[in-house]
């Protein structure tokens, strides 16, 4: 992709563009909103993580080791909740939706700016409540919230769904930001199919949050009624059906499992490529297969429910549904492998951070699909088989891949290129580290280990205890990756280069504007010639720079 | 260009007459269906009542919030939005209807 | 913005967002995307409601005939009344807009009040017939309702769950639809400006399509 009109050079840049808390706090830039969303959400991942590392500690040998059977249940709980609600849902769709999204289609900010900052104060309310609720009131239902137990549990489960109903409302109005931003703020002259598959992602990854979210509310809404005006809705002594309860809450938490992970292929998309230097292969069907997977992904919710008591009718179909939609997630990884493919391929960190992604996340869908076996799935439910998938899903794929984009735009954010040397280091920990510490536990479900479980039977000690070194070994590596990007801050400079304004030698628009961007990086309108994946970028001399900045591509 | 960028600065003039009219069809579907009602027709009330419904939900839509006459991006929004509501009851009762 | 920067053929045409402010691509008032965005808005409203109708169809095919004893407790006539009460406010909500829309402000006004007081009716009648039914004892957790069938427990829950929902909405639209007058009178909602009001009729609309499916489903299944 190339552009006639380039961005204003000589502005000052977002970050510096205001100084002082207030200045962030009423921001409506898209950028600086961003930025905002990454403090907080790289925060709760730490104490999310600092949780897990808890559990796992407490279960390196059976027998009660420093956790009773109650704090960790409600450990379970915080750690859950951090990480679904907190860190996974709005971590790339907030921090880089926001940031990239408008930028890569050429607009200066999203349709609607103020509620995208109010969208940032519900999820900042919806997080205290959610923390303070669940942390000093001990919530221990786990983050599912299952009737019967969430409405006789003495523990105040008000304020986490109202909490989670906070968190939904800020999804739900990122989602309607997105959708009109792409309509309605594309530069005229960008095509759908001159989109870079980033914007697609978020665009399909919007619809589900729009159109599945509201479920969610209301079904918390609902328990809450059972609670306080007796409502029995979901309660059988009053003619209720729990059964309905799970039906709605996975009507929106299995599609907000895509929520989580199509922005992460979306990233994917965006980092083979470049560092690929090849055309994207097969862009309308990676296009296609995002709107495939908000749409089929949104079909297979009672798959969480075979061995609720639904109909067997039902789980035939759920299950077959289930299968099918894996096809739209494998098109996108052959496609991914097919651009590598002859391609000039450099391993930098964004680059590992893709590879580990679809090695990862594979390893996550494969095992999905042997859940998707109705007799399979009888064996494994609620066993630690089921924790180990789910986090090399949402861990090994979107997490990751938060990573991964962290480490692609960081220089774009911040103008500062990180340590390499120690990006890789700590990266290879974090990819040993979670193989060790998730691995094991296919293997300890498979043997009947159940999950959420304080304790468990001598045999499983092996499992559990190599889980837990391999926690030790994988936070290690995750400090280092997050204080390696902290260190290379313009405000601190304890390593790292300044980065210029296209270090990967990237064709979308988003590396066309200076890094960090001046707050209006679109001073006229970009004229969009040719392709986001328009590879290999001709590699310029010296001297041929600065004419090659002004150079119309055919 | 898409479709999705044209503009529509223009807000399309309906008469009063039409609104009216509409009105006036709302009002008789809604005295039609309560009549049906009386006639206890068992099994086919529930069917009768909500194709009714349906059609008073069709004609509001199209008229008064105009979507007949808007931009054909928000008929797709509309189709995508009640189609996966659609999709998500047949679903339900993909259990429930065996039970 | 530095005049350094500006080597563009894009900066003669003039981009259609930007009528407004001077910068590109800074948003401004730009209706369509307005209107999307209450659109998008809207779908999160139906699916809220449209939870509620899964749930109440799931117990509808469970106890059929519960229902329709629980149907026949409720007042037909009163449920009719007020459908017409909310059509009309529907309609004179669209007059509203469209009599806007050719400059007649005071007569927008006007239309909007009467909107406003179907709003308020609809209200009052909605509360003497819950009022009528907690007189009968019939309200959620009460003991007469607990002596009562299952399904029937069930649909008076949902019934009180559900209207009670949807009369919230109808306070709602109605906050919106006075601040809006307000907005007219001001003077920041003309014709050349109705966006903003467009978007509150659609609101509007909304609350009056949920009732169209609530009425038939709860008083005439009976």
């Amino acid at each position: 992709m190339s552009t006639q009109a380039l961005p204003a050079m000589e502005q000052v840049d977002y970050i510096r563009a205001q100084k002082g808390l207030r200045s962030w706090l009423t921001t409506v830039d898209h950028k600086r909103i961003a930025i905002m969303y990454l403090i907080a959400i790289v925060s709760f991942f730490v104490v999310g993580m600092i949780l897990g590392l808890l559990m796992r500690a407490e279960l390196l040998s059976h027998g009660e080791q420093f956790l009773s059977g109650a704090a960790y249940n409600r450990i379970l709980t915080l750690h859950g909740v951090i990480m679904i609600f907190l860190f996974i849902i709005p971590s790339i769709m907030a921090v880089f939706g926001n940031f990239v999204l408008p930028i890569q289609i050429g607009a200066n900010d999203v349709s609607f700016p103020r509620l995208n900052l109010a969208s940032w104060y519900f999820y900042m309310a919806g997080a205290a409540l959610a923390l303070w609720s669940v942390g000093v009131g001990g919530v221990d239902t786990g983050w599912t919230f299952y009737v019967p137990y969430s409405g006789n549990t003495d523990a105040n489960v008000v304020l986490p769904m109202l909490a989670a109903f906070l968190l939904g409302w800020s999804s739900i109005l990122t989602g309607i930001n997105m959708v009109t931003t792409v309509h309605r703020l594309r530069a005229p002259t960008m095509g759908w199919r001159q989109m870079p598959l980033f914007v697609w992602g978020i665009y399909a990854t919007a619809w589900i949050a729009v159109l599945a979210t509201p479920v969610i509310g209301i079904t918390l809404v609902l328990v809450l009624f059972e609670k306080f005006f007796h409502v029995g809705i979901f309660n059988a002594s009053m003619g209720g059906d729990p059964i309905l309860f799970q039906h709605l809450f996975w009507i929106y938490s299995h599609p907000a499992v895509y929520i989580m992970v199509l922005p992460a292929m979306a990233v994917v998309s965006e980092i083979v490529p470049v560092f690929s230097q090849k055309r994207i292969f097969g862009y309308r069907f990676i296009a296609m297969s995002s709107i495939a997977i908000a749409a089929i992904g949104s079909l297979v919710w009672a798959h969480h429910m075979f061995t609720s008591g639904m109909a067997d009718e039902g789980r035939i179909i759920f299950s077959f549904l289930t299968f099918f939609v894996s096809v739209p997630s494998a098109i996108k990884v052959f496609n991914w492998l097919a651009t590598m493919y002859k391609g000039s391929i450099r391993i930098e960190l964004p680059m590992l951070f893709a590879f580990a992604f679809i090695f990862l996340f594979s390893i996550g869908g494969f095992t999905g699909l042997l859940q998707a076996a109705l007799s399979i799935d009888i064996h494994i439910h609620d066993t630690a088989f089921i924790v180990a998938h789910f986090h090399y899903t949402m861990f090994g794929g979107t997490g990751v891949m938060f990573f991964g984009a962290m480490y692609y735009w960081w220089p774009k954010m911040f103008g500062r290129m990180y340590n390499k040397a120690a990006g890789m280091v700590g990266f290879l920990l974090f990819f040993v580290g979670f193989n060790t510490l998730y691995f094991p536990l296919f293997v300890a479900g498979l043997k009947g280990m159940p999950r959420r479980y304080a304790d468990y039977l001598p045999e499983y000690e092996g499992y559990h205890a190599l889980s837990t070194y391999g926690s030790w070994i994988m936070v290690t590596g995750l400090l280092i990756l997050i204080f390696n990007l902290i260190g290379s801050l313009r405000c601190l400079r304890f390593w790292g280069t300044d980065a210029e304004e296209n270090p990967w030698d990237a064709a979308s628009l988003d590396w066309k504007v200076p890094s960090p961007p001046p707050t209006h990086q679109f001073a006229s309108e970009p004229i969009i010639v040719g392709g986001p994946y328009d590879y290999p970028i001709p590699h310029l001399g010296d001297d041929d720079k600065q004419a090659g900045k002004a150079e119309v591509k055919a | 260009m898409s479709q999705a960028n044209d503009h529509h600065d223009e807000p399309h003039l309906i008469p009063y007459k039409t609104y009216i009219l509409v009105w006036l069809g709302l009002c008789s579907l809604t005295l039609l269906t309560v009549a049906v009602s009386y006639a206890n027709m068992r099994h086919m009330t529930i069917p009768v009542a909500l194709m009714v419904a349906s059609l008073k939900c069709t004609i509001v839509v199209l008229w008064f919030m105009h979507i007949k006459f808007e931009n054909r991006v928000l008929w797709w929004f509309l189709i995508a939005a009640v189609g996966t509501y659609v999709i998500f009851v047949i679903l339900t009762f993909a259990d429930y209807s065996y039970r | 913005m530095s005049d350094s920067a500006s080597i563009t053929t894009g900066a003669e045409k003039p981009a259609a967002h930007d009528d407004h402010h001077g910068h590109y691509g800074v948003p401004g008032y730009d209706p369509a995307a307005w209107k999307m965005g209450m659109w998008l808005f809207l779908f999160t409203e139906l699916l809220l409601f449209g939870a509620m109708f899964i749930v109440f169809a799931v117990y509808l095919h469970k106890y059929i005939w519960q229902f329709a004893a629980g149907s026949v407790q409720l007042d037909i006539p009163i449920g009719t009344f007020n459908t017409l009460v909310l059509l009309t406010s529907s309609m004179t909500m669209a007059l509203a807009i469209a009599v806007l829309q050719r400059g007649k402000k005071e007569l927008a006004i006007k239309l909007l009040d009467f909107t406003l007081g179907c709003a308020a009716l609809f209200c009052v009648v909605k509360s003497f017939e819950w009022g009528g039914k907690f007189e009968h004892g019939i309200y959620p957790g009460s003991l007469h309702l607990a002596a009562m069938t299952l399904g029937e427990q069930i649909f008076f829950g949902l019934y009180f769950t559900m209207t009670g929902l949807h009369a919230l909405h109808v306070i709602v639209g109605a906050g919106l639809i006075l601040w809006c007058r307000a907005r007219i009178k001001s003077g920041a909602v003309h014709a050349e400006r109705i966006t903003f009001m467009d978007n509150i009729g659609l609101y509007w609309h909304l609350v009056d399509l949920v009732w169209i499916f609530l009425f038939p489903l709860f008083y005439l299944v009976g």
